[in-house]
């Protein structure tokens, strides 16, 4: 069980994604793990044939726990179990990355001997004390795949099994339609006893973490869209609606650039202090239907072209919000940008999320007077902030950031 | 088509991407993306779910007249018919 979030501590494994004697590559989905994010899907790190599962589908287990056996593509016996590396093979080591979500702090350093049985469950760890009941996922089943399924939704779906109801009873496939979550909390008369479930325990968790822990600095700064607004229009005026961009992908462009004038912003603040990240992976907050948000990461924005991330800005909230993450998406990002949208209002201080540093954030962008070439004319203007980690950076380079980023969305010469 | 076919169609694109908004609840003339709690993303998945149906080009220059559902659907009608 990877740790996907400073604040998890456990996880539900909800999907079996490979057969016992599949083949898997690095980087291929194993599974899925429900978290009080939503549903994550796991990346795995190695190579090779996936002999058994060690966790039943709707068992919670704290993060470490191995998921399954994996068997490496040269190896003859069982070896080290998924969610906890195993020792280099002699000859051909291989290391899991710094970054990869399912690796274990306790990697040995020196290559040691196959211990061909399967290792014991992970790290000690005290279970920890979760409101939720245990959650079965019967329609979940990798042996269901094919057969109908009730359409519902994932807040629905969540509230279901928080509640314990089997969905099969529910008699969508007959009729039809789709369950949604006030469908779900209509059925579940008694309300639950914890006031902060799921989703809004998270937040609560990694939020009152930042404001406990990170000395926070703020600033604000008016940009003139005028220019990047008629970028966006004249670019999509002769483009299908799929290949159209938004202005979110103009923000992320100029924030991934400002960041490489102004790395102190990227990166993790950890125990040993401030270290800055290479990659810029860039946490976007996503609202969710229902209440709640998510800050999955866009990863490697830095080499992207508008258009690239674009698309990939399309498909991560598009997955998000049908309840599907990665892992590596939940537990990578280096800096986070949140944006009010259209419909918001002017100014929004973000709260940093940890280990991360910096959050920029996006106010809804509206006509004002403004002075543009010696006349006060309306123009498209937004107010962005920058709330920093004071141990990282001050004010200054803050300030520098923040008008980096607000030239590359003036000029556009950069993006 | 019919207006009803239209509306149809229209309705269940955005159950999609709204499952738990429903067309009893909203005001049909009302602006979509307030009436639906719609981002601007959701809105062009949208506009991409019905440009693919209707074969229509859905150019971003006609986004005023897209503005409520009741509008979407006299828009798509004509653009069909």
């Amino acid at each position: 069980m990877p740790s996907l979030g400073a604040d998890m501590e456990a996880g539900t494994l909800v999907e079996q994604l490979i057969s016992p004697g599949g083949t898997v590559k690095r980087g291929d989905l194993v599974a899925a793990v429900e978290t009080q994010k939503g549903v994550i899907e796991i990346e795995v790190f190695q190579d090779g044939i996936l002999e058994n599962w060690l966790v039943d589908i709707g068992a919670e287990v704290p993060v470490g726990t191995p998921l399954a056996n994996i068997r490496a593509a040269d190896e003859v016996s069982l070896s080290g179990p998924l969610g906890q590396p195993e020792a280099p093979t002699p000859g051909e080591p291989e290391v899991p990355q710094p970054h990869d979500p399912v690796s274990a702090p306790d990697l040995p350093e020196d290559p040691a001997p196959q211990d061909p049985s399967p290792q014991p469950a992970g790290p000690e760890l005290p279970m920890p004390d979760l409101p939720e009941p245990e959650i079965q996922w019967p329609e979940d089943n990798i042996a269901t795949v094919g057969q109908s399924r009730p359409r519902i939704t994932p807040a629905a779906r969540r509230r279901a099994a928080q509640a314990g109801l089997d969905l099969s009873s529910l008699g969508a496939q007959q009729t039809g339609t789709t369950i949604t979550r006030s469908d779900i909390t209509v059925l579940v008369e008694t309300p639950r006893d914890d006031p902060l479930p799921d989703m809004r325990g998270a937040i609560a968790a990694a939020m009152s973490r930042s404001k406990r822990e990170i000395p926070h600095y703020y600033l604000s700064h008016q940009v003139d869209l005028t220019n990047a607004d008629a970028f966006v229009a004249k670019t999509n005026s002769d483009r299908a609606p799929e290949d159209r961009l938004l202005m979110g992908a103009l923000f992320l462009k100029a924030i991934a650039l400002a960041v490489r004038k102004v790395p102190e912003m990227n990166g993790h603040y950890e125990s040993n202090g401030f270290n800055p990240s290479e990659p810029i992976h860039a946490g976007l907050a996503i609202s969710m239907r229902g209440g709640g948000l998510v800050a999955p990461a866009l990863l490697d924005v830095a080499s992207l072209k508008l258009d690239e991330l674009m698309h990939n800005m399309r498909d991560l909230v598009t997955r998000v919000r049908a309840g599907r993450f990665r892992s590596r998406e939940l537990s990578d990002a280096t800096i986070t940008l949140t944006s009010l949208g259209d419909r918001g209002v002017d100014q929004l201080y973000g709260v940093i999320y940890p280990p991360q540093v910096a959050i920029v954030g996006i106010g809804t962008p509206s006509l004002r007077p403004w002075v543009h070439e010696g006349q006060v004319v309306p123009r498209l203007i937004t107010d962005i902030t920058l709330a920093a980690d004071h141990r990282a950076s001050d004010g200054r380079r803050g300030a520098l950031f923040l008008k980096t980023i607000a030239e590359n969305l003036t000029t556009l010469e950069a993006l | 088509m019919t207006d009803q076919d239209v509306s149809t169609a229209l309705a269940e694109e955005l159950n999609r991407i709204a499952p738990d908004v429903s067309l009893e609840d909203v005001d049909l003339a009302g602006d979509l993306r307030e009436e639906f709690d719609i981002d601007s993303m959701d809105f062009l998945t949208l506009i991409t779910a019905l440009g693919k149906r209707f074969d229509l080009e859905m150019p971003e220059a006609d986004y005023p007249k897209m503005q409520s559902f009741n509008a979407l659907v006299s828009y798509l009608r004509d653009r069909r018919a």
